[in-house]
């Protein structure tokens, strides 16, 4: 097996909002890399920024500070040109269907709109741009009728689909998909989680997959990284962290999954309270309020991630005692 | 056990300038005494539909009931006056709405909002009145101190608490609950599902719980009914169904969920999309949308099969097997 080739870099990416409270610590210092091919999963609650993330990445919101090396160069310090350039490889699918098409363009307008933008067709070239709407549209299984219908005249899916399109018709390389079955009924969100898996294998697509629905996650992503008030708490493998989750915020999370399954009987972990706010933090862990194993020590220092086991990272100040413990309910067995 | 609600062939209809919108089309369902029954289905199958036709909520004039019985204790709630429907509601039969951020009244204290059901129905003093407040807001878990807040200023799962303190402020029979999780995140969901589940018990209400997610639906209720373009299609014990399910349409809904616990590395969608309640197809109403379709299936529309252990299926495959 060739070794995976790096295409996407984050170092210590910071965005930060000034609201009239006081900074928003939207996402504070949070680094990883991504291989291409594969799929992260970015899971966390509302609110926890995991969107803010998204869109830093792609310079949708200016970041503060950090870098964002994509093939080895820092896009951070791009200047504007360089970047719409850029954009042809790194696209976005958004959350809401029901919002992100102009409703005064048809199908095809807006599946078209990137090309125009970025030069790529001529307006005047109307037949070689006939033929690429109706490429992209079968490749996203759209039928060719609906290239002029309008976005209120189609269902929640097929709208998701034009969006599918519209990232993919710059072929890029880097999609990062904010949500984009959540809006979805489940039977609808099987038919597009489906057709993201095809297209990956076809083109080789890199995924940075946001969402809140972990069971998506677990079925699509390769790596999974957990969020929680603008900072990861946990990184690792799929399998590794549903099978092994080591974080308390992230074990109350999995536990916290209905399960469809009646014989199912979960132990669950329930979090007391909610999402604090992220303006002006207190320093030291975010979590402790709401952990069950918090100790005095959490409330004074901010662990940062650390491996605990190959490609497992961890950030608890407290995680040396869980494995510890773990160890010793292994060996009594 | 007996039912405590029966619905017996309701069906509603929305007469649009555009054409007639068939909502719900000759639904027969019970609910049990004590039990909490899953209704399940995607947008657009009904549910919320038949629930406010429960209520008699269903927005005049363009919606009407045209026909059926919805029996509660066997008095038939269709035959009630307005004013009869006025007791029942919040006090026999109470409903939590979908969505918390907008079913509160944004310039009434919350307080002031649960106070207003203990009004309603009870012949009480003011002072009365604010101590059951306080009571059924510690019940739900949220400090007393509170009532005289805003809803703005509570959080998502906090308003669908109050919600919930007000559905349960007088101690109803059954609770009609729609959605009532689908805003929140999965841990506050986890809290809030825990808190219905032990306030059931405690005030041994029947509840009929409206989802589209199936999850939420095995873990609380003890019978299923899946709806499919206003019509039952398959209804059973909750382990019937998640076990054994029948019909082809259900099937295709255990399909479309990726499970944590299996490794399934493609999932197995239905085809096609829900048909448009103005214009539903001949027949079996999933007939276009369904593997397994016959001929008959596009002519007729099948009838309730009745299999073991009150484990009914609306299809034709299931009428050949017998």
């Amino acid at each position: 097996m060739k070794t995976k080739k790096e295409i996407l870099k984050v170092n210590n990416l910071k965005k930060f909002f000034n609201t009239p409270q006081g900074m928003l610590h939207a996402v504070d210092d949070i680094s990883f890399t991504l291989s291409e091919g594969e799929t992260l999963g970015v899971v966390g609650e509302s609110g926890c920024g995991k969107s803010t993330m998204g869109r830093a990445i792609l310079r949708l919101h200016e970041p503060d500070s950090g870098e964002v090396i994509y093939k080895g160069e820092d896009i951070l310090k791009y200047s504007s040109k360089q970047m719409k350039k850029l954009r042809t490889e790194m696209q976005m699918i958004f959350q809401d269907p029901f919002s992100s098409l102009n409703p005064r363009m048809t199908v095809s307008q807006s599946i078209l709109e990137p090309l125009l933008i970025q030069g790529i067709y001529k307006k005047e070239d109307k037949r070689s741009l006939r033929i690429k709407v109706k490429e992209i549209m079968n490749l996203v299984g759209l039928a060719d009728r609906l290239v002029n219908t309008y976005p209120h005249e189609l269902d929640g899916g097929r709208r998701q689909r034009i969006g599918i399109a519209r990232a993919l018709v710059l072929n890029p390389k880097l999609i990062i998909c904010d949500e984009p079955v959540s809006a979805l009924d489940v039977s609808i969100q099987a038919q597009v989680l489906n057709l993201m898996q095809d297209l990956q294998e076809q083109l080789g697509l890199t995924y940075i997959f946001i969402t809140h629905d972990l069971s998506v996650v677990k079925h699509l992503s390769s790596d999974i990284v957990v969020m929680y008030l603008g900072q990861l708490v946990e990184k690792a493998p799929a399998e590794k962290l549903f099978a092994n989750p080591l974080h308390p915020y992230t074990k109350a999370l999995l536990s916290a999954i209905a399960v469809p399954d009646p014989d199912f009987k979960a132990d669950r972990i329930l979090l007391e309270g909610e999402l604090t706010s992220p303006i002006n933090p207190k320093p030291g862990c975010r979590f402790a309020k709401r952990c069950l194993y918090a100790k005095e020590e959490c409330y004074g220092n901010n662990a940062g991630l650390v491996e605990v086991e190959k490609d497992h990272f961890v950030a608890c100040c407290l995680i040396d005692g869980f494995i510890n413990q773990e160890k010793g309910v292994k060996q009594k067995q | 056990m007996k039912d405590l609600l029966l619905i017996k062939d309701l069906v509603i209809h929305f007469e649009t300038d555009d054409g007639i919108v068939e909502a719900v089309n000759n639904i027969t369902l019970g609910i049990k005494e004590g039990q909490t029954l899953g209704l399940v289905g995607e947008t657009g199958a009904g549910k919320t539909t038949l629930a406010k036709g429960i209520m008699r909520l269903i927005h005049k004039p363009t919606g009407k009931i045209k026909d059926g019985e919805i029996l509660y204790k066997d008095k038939d709630l269709l035959k009630l006056t307005e004013k009869e429907m006025r007791e029942i509601r919040g006090k026999h039969i109470s409903m939590i709405f979908q969505d918390p951020m907008t079913s509160l009244n944004p310039v009434m204290t919350v307080g002031e909002q649960i106070g207003e059901v203990i009004k309603a129905h009870n012949r009480i003093s003011k002072k009365g009145i604010e101590k059951r407040t306080c009571e059924m807001l510690e019940t739900v878990g949220i400090p007393s101190g509170r009532a005289i807040e805003y809803p703005h200023q509570f959080s998502g799962g906090m308003k669908q608490r109050v919600i919930i303190a007000i559905a349960l402020a007088c101690e109803p029979n059954l609770l009609i609950a729609d959605e009532p999780t689908t805003a929140l995140d999965v841990t506050i969901q986890a809290q809030v599902l825990e808190m219905m589940k032990s306030l059931k018990t405690e005030f041994n209400t029947s509840m009929l719980l409206i989802t589209h997610d199936l999850g939420v639906v095995a873990q609380n209720c003890d019978f299923v009914a899946i709806i499919y373009a206003g019509e039952i299609v398959e209804y059973g014990e909750l382990r019937d169904i998640f076990k054994n399910p029948k019909h082809p349409y259900t099937i295709g809904l255990f399909g479309s969920i990726p499970n944590l616990n299996d490794n399934v590395k493609r999932l197995k969608p239905i085809d096609g999309l829900m048909p448009d309640p103005m214009s539903l197809p001949k027949g079996c109403k999933f007939n276009d949308r369904c593997k397994f379709a016959m001929d008959i299936c596009k002519e007729k529309n099948p009838e309730m099969v009745l299999l073991n252990n009150g484990h009914k299926v609306k299809c034709f495959l299931m009428q050949n097997n017998i």
